[in-house]
């Protein structure tokens, strides 16, 4: 059953190669630059390595598809978003995977009753919005640089032209590589719970990690993505939207890589926010987007008369298109696979305002009289809840939020088997995995209790104070509990 | 990778290479009509073989670089110029050679009063000529300066034309028989058609340099 479900996330890899492996290379090959059987091979090479390789580290985050809570659910969001993509690429418009994945997952909060966190939706809403303009501006200044270094160098127009290959073909490897190591989670992510793999030794030189295997066989489905679907996209990319040279096609691949670089580096966030600069949001930005600014910025430093507007018109209404679309596509699809196939495409959830729930909110100083109307309600989702608590209380949406947070019923049994056999220890610190050991055998019944008689024990679980140095402890803290949570999670009906 | 790079180094001696045929032919034409006018038959003829080779030279350098540039897809978005760019300065030289040749075949029997004329004339052309070296050379390695050169071969074809005209004048104004006056007519369109040549690649080459520039 899991290869099947595998299936999803393999057709997702699948329709990424296809499409985005077009961003990296499709200028390259659109200005023939590079034929496209180099751009294929140096793309699934460094596809398979930066999965492999640089995806390890995104595999305790899970990605964007993480929220996703049961198999099937991963499966069905995977796919639709996979053949949204692949229906816009049928009709050759260069699609946004992250927008059908981001698309897709609205679609499955929908239907399970989950929140969407509209803070970080309208971050990454912005994002959209600005990642193309961000990429058209870098594009227009590499672009100045780049004709006033050519101009100032006068090297023979061969030379330039092998420079300009080999530049390619560099930038191009490189932007697969962080092609595979950012998306290979979104792609592969989910699956690693159920992973059916154990760890491999290569001829004793190296070991491969279950994660590992998973996401070698992830971008490979990559990887067939690019060679079986993706010179459609690169010659839509490379040549309709504006007549590019090869100079304008290795300007537009390395805007693309900075801005991706811009709005995914941990490092220049907290080098920004120790200056006193504004910081970049960290969200996933659309390679497509960058690419299509990039090309964009480069037409209208050229005067802009070469810009094919009802191609870009097709491109933008894609763009409005692909969420709304992945996430129609992802609602109706589940109400299929949860009434006719009877597959639970979300975990069973529960929500009640206890009295414990009223204490630890109490502690937090939130006023608690007016949700004790509420109190013992029960609510299967947390959507439900959440109007109840609307329509009650005057409590504001913040509010609202943590004391759905609070109510949320699970139930954790810390299996002493679990630390011992299944747990990374070396991310976890030696302190935190004997503050673990210190609840061994024990159940909780809500995260915050969890995390409660953690905190007892040590601090090393304790978020440290709010201030900017600490920002990266604090979200790896962070991702450390939710790997706790999904390690000791057990199915909630048993609880009963 | 490196061998790619030691590829291209070749292809660039060599269309260095084509370029200085073209520029020596040019050279050797002026002293060819110099030789032909100072009555220095066995010089003349020595020149002519020269500007042969030199020709002969051009055109398999030309037809190899045009085969790599196809072969193994180089300058994608140039190639189509590079290749009629380098045709039409094999026009050139074509050119030299048929106009020296025309003096050995044909012996036209020119007064000694006319000689400083057919000597200037040659002398401009062959001014246009290197001039149109010079631009295409910078076409490849300088794209800025292609102007520079562009002009002076415009300069040199206009000159050429006045200089002809001068010439053709004086030839119908010699008490001499028409037949002869035709003759010596057709002798100086012929010297002057190298720089007609030379001009109709600055046409292109003034395009082609307006589509290099990035």
């Amino acid at each position: 059953m899991i290869l099947v479900f595998l299936s999803g996330g393999l057709f997702l890899g699948w329709s990424l190669g296809a499409n985005d492996a077009a961003n990296v290379f499709g200028t390259a090959v659109g200005t023939k630059m590079l034929k496209f059987k180099t751009a294929a091979l140096i793309c699934s090479i460094f596809v398979v390595l930066g999965a492999v390789m640089g995806g390890a580290g995104a595999s305790h985050t899970l990605g964007k598809l993480g929220s996703v809570n049961a198999i099937a659910g991963s499966f069905m969001v995977a796919f639709s978003a996979a053949f949204t993509v692949f229906w816009m690429t049928r009709l050759r418009i260069p699609v946004s995977t992250s927008q059908a994945i981001v698309g897709a997952i609205i679609g499955w909060n929908l239907f399970s009753g989950s929140l969407t966190d509209y803070n970080s939706l309208s971050k990454i809403v912005i994002t959209w919005g600005a990642s193309p303009v961000l990429a058209a501006v870098v594009a227009m200044i590499l672009f100045a640089i780049l004709r006033s270094i050519i101009r100032r160098t006068k090297v023979h127009v061969l030379r330039m032209d092998m420079r300009m290959r080999l530049g390619l073909l560099l930038v191009g490897a490189f932007g697969s590589y962080s092609l595979g190591a950012n998306n290979i989670a979104n792609v592969m992510g989910v699956f690693i719970p159920v992973s059916p793999f154990d760890d491999l030794n290569i001829l004793g030189l190296f070991t491969l990690s279950g994660a590992q295997q998973l996401f070698f066989i992830g971008s490979l489905a990559i990887a067939a993505g690019v060679y079986t679907y993706s010179r459609k996209v690169m010659q839509t990319v490379g040549r309709s939207l504006f007549k590019l040279s090869p100079e304008s096609a290795l300007v537009v691949v390395l805007s693309h890589a900075i801005v991706l670089f811009l709005f995914s580096s941990e490092g220049l966030e907290s080098w920004l926010i120790s200056h006193h600069i504004p910081a970049i949001p960290l969200v996933p930005v659309s390679s497509s987007q960058a690419v299509v600014g990039a090309i964009l910025g480069i037409g209208l430093l050229k005067g802009g008369k070469g810009i094919k507007f009802n191609v870009l018109g097709g491109i933008a209404s894609g763009w409005v298109l692909t969420p709304l679309v992945s996430g129609l596509i992802t609602f109706v699809a589940l109400f299929f696979l949860q009434n006719v196939f009877s597959q639970e495409v979300s975990r069973e959830a529960s929500y009640v305002i206890s009295v414990p729930v009223v204490e630890y909110l109490e502690s937090k100083d939130l006023e608690t009289d007016p949700i004790k109307v509420l109190i013992d309600e029960e609510y299967g989702n947390a959507s439900r809840m959440q109007s109840a608590l609307r329509n009650e209380t005057t409590l504001n949406s913040d509010e609202i939020k943590l004391v759905i947070d609070a109510a949320e019923r699970e139930r954790f049994y810390i299996d002493p088997e679990i630390i011992s056999s299944k747990l990374d220890t070396e991310w976890l610190t030696r302190e935190q995995l004997n503050a673990l050991r210190g609840l061994s055998g024990q159940t909780f019944e809500h995260k915050w209790q969890l995390n409660g008689a953690l905190n007892r024990i040590s601090d090393s679980w304790k978020p440290r104070a709010n201030a900017t140095s600490n920002k990266k402890y604090n979200t790896e803290l962070k991702a450390k509990q939710r790997y706790l949570y999904d390690s000791f999670r057990l199915p909630l009906e048993n609880s009963k | 990778m490196s061998f790619l790079f030691k590829n291209t180094k070749i292809l660039e001696a060599q269309i260095d290479e084509f370029l200085d045929a073209i520029s020596q032919s040019a050279i050797v034409y002026k002293q060819a009509i110099n030789n032909y006018l100072a009555g220095d038959m066995e010089k003349f003829e020595e020149r002519m073989t020269a500007i042969d080779r030199l020709e002969s030279k051009a055109d398999k350098i030309r037809r190899n670089v045009e085969n790599q540039l196809y072969g193994q897809s180089l300058i994608p978005e140039h190639r189509g110029d590079v290749l009629a760019l380098l045709e039409s300065m094999d026009n050139v030289i074509d050119t030299a050679k048929q106009t020296v040749n025309q003096f050995s075949v044909e012996s036209p029997d020119i007064p000694e009063e006319l000689n400083d004329g057919y000597s200037e004339l040659a002398e401009i052309a062959a001014n246009a000529a290197e001039a149109i070296v010079r631009a295409t050379r910078a076409f490849f390695n300088d794209i800025a300066a292609v102007k520079d050169h562009l002009h002076k071969v415009y300069f040199y074809e206009k000159e050429a034309d006045t200089v002809g005209d001068k010439l053709k004048r004086h030839v119908f104004s010699l008490d001499i028989e028409l037949s002869r006056k035709i003759h010596l007519r057709y002798f100086a369109l012929h010297v002057d058609n190298l720089a007609d040549r030379s001009e109709e690649v600055a046409d292109r080459l003034s395009i082609y340099s307006i589509k290099r520039e990035i």
